[in-house]
């Protein structure tokens, strides 16, 4: 998905941007190109090191660009000292002013753009609103909660409205409960303000919940950007399946003419596959919830895939129930089952596991071995 | 930081210090007074010798003291000099501490623990040497000489403290200043300034007091012509027994502890501000 509605040039063009850091070989970001839609709520999700932290320093102005360039509403930034460049940023440990008081912490990127006074007290109580802290202007940063201090660092970031509001790992140092309430405060103030939000995070669950969209990040490069359910349900490398969310994978090697995948004694089907991938060896990636349990064989729908397995463990997590299945050929996976209805199976009894191809991808894989490995788990952590 | 955990496992007993311990405080406590309890009421002693306690109360001392040309003028010269090794040991430090903490060089650990030596070395041969060098130099018996000796030995007090409250410093308050809006200059002045200011300024109490106690070094400058008040103290009691000296030991210690003071009440109302 690209910018459909016409913005007239605003937004955020990135354009071949790479990033080799002093003394290292290999680039931190490497030739990246992203656009960035006015109003969007983009994020860059990736491991550690993966280049999205160094991405969003490059934006900021803190790390200089070594290619490429970064416009910003049409006008190009890539060379301009940080405090010129009229963008928000709020960091993973809130870096507010401790001498400073909540307000006057607010109103420094106020002063600093030569407002009235009068306009600062009035912008300022505004923001603390917009925030929920109306009645904290005046402690200290030190006599608030980690959260508290985190929805100050917020106010100050949007309060003198800036092109684009930049986050790194805003919750990271939140415990659960708490970044969860930030997490809804973050995604209504992206509706309220309707100002572009880049948010940099390595957790899948912030980065599904908040997003309009996700590039996600691998190696300083971008393996695939698009909407939560694009990159959900259709992964377009092995990287982005096991990096978001679960997911059983089976290797084996694509027969693009019979439209499968062949996978040790399985055919499994998969039409529409891409052309690149004919004779390669390929991944089938499937979701826990789309794979159906089944004891009787016979009952599988037609045309969907079958594999069979042995269930290993049920783990009851609350809302459902997660599966350990151990497939024939030894290789392990996971499926989910929902709490109400009764188990289909106990541990140690044997299931067919089936699932609609349409729900499948399939994606090259990358480790390109040419010994068919017919199964292998993938999973993330959260 | 994560919100502030309301349950936790305290270390050491419940209820603070056994009575062991209590008792070691307090002895070492009673240790470091014991000589500021004896001169100050010996200070305000009527009698014409040292007299502890003493019999009868009078000002006559600080009176002595006061209305002494000598001993005024020892005064006058300690705070001078006390002011000026203050003023320069401050600017010097504050540009070693930032130089400390905020570069990485090869021999760094070398400059640090050379920077520190004026604090380990005996004073008697930090004496002994700044007294030849300044011989060939004539800075003997000079308010310049003074300033330069005593600024070297107050140097590392001052570093020590920049250097604490500068490695406390967020360095991301600088980043985020600048996405602000903030030019590298309002930075420095409105965040890094005050936020280091605590350290500046006990740097500076800790230069001034140094400088106003030191008598190794300043016995070895001294020329007829200029003598700080320990030096005045120490002639004063090697010619003659006069409770005078009483009285300016009491002054010394109120002075010294009141400007080792003000770093820590200015550091106290800003936490409770």
């Amino acid at each position: 998905m690209s910018p459909t509605k016409d913005d007239g040039g605003r937004g955020i063009r990135i354009r071949g941007v790479s990033k080799i850091y002093s003394g290292t070989a290999r680039p931190a970001v490497d030739d990246v190109s992203l656009d960035i839609a006015q109003g969007e709520f983009m994020t860059l999700l990736g491991p550690s090191g993966s280049g999205k932290t160094t991405m969003l320093s490059m934006l900021a102005g803190f790390a200089s660009v070594t290619a490429g360039s970064i416009e910003i509403d049409g006008r190009e930034v890539s060379r301009l000292k940080p405090h010129k460049r009229d963008l928000g940023v709020v960091f993973q440990q809130y870096a507010l002013f401790p001498h400073l008081s909540v307000a006057k912490n607010v109103a420094f990127p106020l002063q600093q753009r030569r407002m009235a006074k009068a306009d600062i007290a009035a912008k300022v109580a505004e923001a603390l609103e917009l925030v929920h802290l109306g009645d904290f202007a005046d402690r200290l940063p030190g006599q608030l909660s980690g959260g508290q201090q985190q929805r100050v660092a917020l106010a100050r970031a949007v309060v003198y409205q800036p092109r684009a509001l930049l986050m790194d790992e805003p919750l990271g140092a939140l415990d659960r409960r708490l970044r969860d309430q930030l997490q809804r405060e973050i995604a209504r103030m992206h509706r309220e303000l309707g100002m572009t939000f880049i948010f940099v995070t390595h957790d899948q669950h912030e980065a599904l919940t908040l997003s309009d969209r996700i590039a996600v990040f691998n190696d300083g490069r971008i393996e695939q950007c698009g909407t939560p359910a694009e990159l959900y349900e259709r992964p377009e490398t092995l990287f982005v399946a096991q990096f978001l969310g679960e997911s059983t994978g089976f290797r084996g090697t694509v027969d693009r003419a019979a439209g499968v995948l062949r996978c040790g004694p399985h055919a499994l089907r998969a039409p529409l596959l891409e052309p690149a991938l004919d004779g390669a060896d390929g991944v089938v990636v499937v979701r826990p919830e789309r794979l159906e349990l089944h004891v009787e064989a016979g009952r599988v729908a037609a045309g969907h895939n079958r594999v069979g397995a042995t269930v290993t463990e049920i783990v009851y997590v609350g809302d459902r129930h997660q599966v350990g299945l151990r497939f024939d050929d030894g290789a392990t996976g996971t499926a989910t089952h929902p709490v109400g209805p009764p188990l289909p199976a106990m541990p140690g009894e044997a299931v067919t596991v089936s699932w609609d191809p349409r729900h499948q991808a399939v994606v090259a894989d990358p480790t390109g071995s040419s010994v068919p490995s017919p199964a292998v788990e993938v999973t993330a952590d959260a | 930081m994560t919100e502030p955990p309301r349950d936790r496992i305290k270390g050491g007993k419940e209820g603070g210090l056994g009575w062991g311990l209590r008792t070691a405080v307090a002895l070492t406590g009673l240790l470091l007074i014991a000589p500021t309890v004896v001169v100050i009421p010996m200070s305000f002693s009527g009698a014409d010798t040292f007299e502890f306690p003493p019999k009868t109360w009078s000002l006559r001392w600080y009176r002595s003291f006061f209305g002494s040309e000598k001993w005024m003028y020892a005064l006058l010269t300690s705070l001078q000099i006390g002011l000026l090794v203050a003023v320069v040991a401050t600017v010097l430090g504050v540009a070693v501490a930032l130089g400390l903490t905020r570069s990485r060089f090869r021999g760094l650990g070398t400059v640090r623990a050379l920077l520190m030596a004026p604090m380990i070395m005996p004073g008697i041969v930090v004496a002994v040497a700044i007294y030849g060098v300044f011989i060939r130099w004539q800075l003997n018996g000079t308010a310049v000489g003074f300033v330069v000796a005593h600024t070297v030995l107050a140097l590392p007090f001052v570093v020590t403290a920049v250097s604490t409250s500068l490695s406390g410093y967020d360095r991301t308050m600088d980043v985020a200043a600048a996405t602000l809006g903030a030019t590298a200059w309002t930075t420095f002045f409105r965040i890094t300034v005050p936020l280091v200011a605590p350290g500046v300024l006990s740097g500076f109490a800790f230069a001034f007091v140094t400088s106003l106690d030191e008598v190794v070094v300043a016995l070895f400058l001294q020329t007829p012509d200029i003598q700080t008040l320990p030096v005045q103290m120490y002639n004063s009691i090697t010619l003659e027994i006069d409770p005078t000296i009483a009285a300016a030991s009491s002054l010394m210690v109120v002075v010294t502890t009141l400007v080792l003071l003000v770093p820590q009440l200015v550091r106290r109302e800003r936490r409770t501000r």
